[in-house]
């Protein structure tokens, strides 16, 4: 199932936040991760998709955040655009400041990037696309792939 | 989310169970630590111990509960982290802002008379 790629077009709703999420851990199980990691990235996810829905899009119906999946032999490569006016990052505060510590908001990001291997942020003037990528670790995924 | 709350000893602990996530999780919480202090009940031990899963937002909701509960001269302290919710104060830094505790009596007992 090499190179495989799937994608959702999705709501701006806190549904879409929890869709996101269990989408995101059914793919990772599938793409053999173990339980923890499998829990990182749904994590991961849930945190991107609060982010496109909250801040990209400020829950506006008709802004929509696509949501896709791309399975290839060492990776699984997670993107997610929203339509908001662009996540600028060098202004994200660093929440283990001393000063941050105590806010109750800004660890989405921080978060997203503690439990993926790579992150990248790229703001635009029609939106944010947040790729986030997770190497698979191990040959299990791939025995089961050169198995089928 | 659910949360139901019993006295021990002049503390008031807290059990939740399930998520505490952006939406209904956030919520319980904030709704039940506010409507404590709003009746005089400041010493709030949250047990954390059927919590399996808590995202950047009940982080958020969980700082908010201990700042609030300190700017009204009360206490607020854990148990029971799960290893998930553990690992996640860990890695930002707030497992030390919080006093956390694994064991009831003792947890009980720590709060000031």
């Amino acid at each position: 199932m090499s190179g495989n790629r799937v994608s959702y077009t999705l709501d701006s709703t806190l549904e879409t936040v929890n869709s996101a999420e269990e989408t995101a851990g059914r793919m990772a199980a599938e793409a053999g991760f173990d339980d923890e990691d499998v829990m990182k990235i749904s994590m991961a996810v849930r945190e991107a998709a609060v982010n496109a829905v909250m801040h990209g899009n400020a829950y506006s119906p008709g802004k929509k955040v696509t949501l896709a999946f791309e399975r290839t032999a060492r990776d699984l490569v997670i993107t997610i655009r929203d339509q908001g006016t662009g996540l600028d990052a060098s202004k994200i505060p660093d929440p283990l400041a001393p000063e941050n510590l105590m806010k109750t908001s800004g660890r989405g990001i921080f978060l997203i990037r503690s439990f993926m291997d790579v992150v990248e942020i790229h703001p635009s003037q029609s939106g944010t696309e947040l790729k986030m990528i997770k190497h698979v670790h191990g040959s299990a995924a791939d025995s089961k792939e050169a198995s089928q | 989310m659910k949360s139901s709350t019993r006295q021990v000893d002049g503390v008031t602990i807290v059990d939740l169970s399930g998520r505490i996530t952006l939406g209904e999780g956030s919520v319980v919480l904030r709704d039940s630590v506010r409507d404590l202090l709003s009746k005089g009940h400041k010493k709030i031990l949250l047990n954390l111990g059927d919590v399996n899963y808590i995202d950047s937002s009940g982080i958020g909701e969980l700082v908010s509960a201990f700042t609030t509960s300190k700017n009204q001269g009360g206490e607020l302290k854990l148990l029971n982290l799960t290893k998930k919710v553990h690992d996640l104060l860990q890695i930002t830094k707030l497992y030390t802002v919080f006093d956390v505790k694994d064991d009831e009596a003792t947890a009980v007992k720590s709060f000031s008379k």
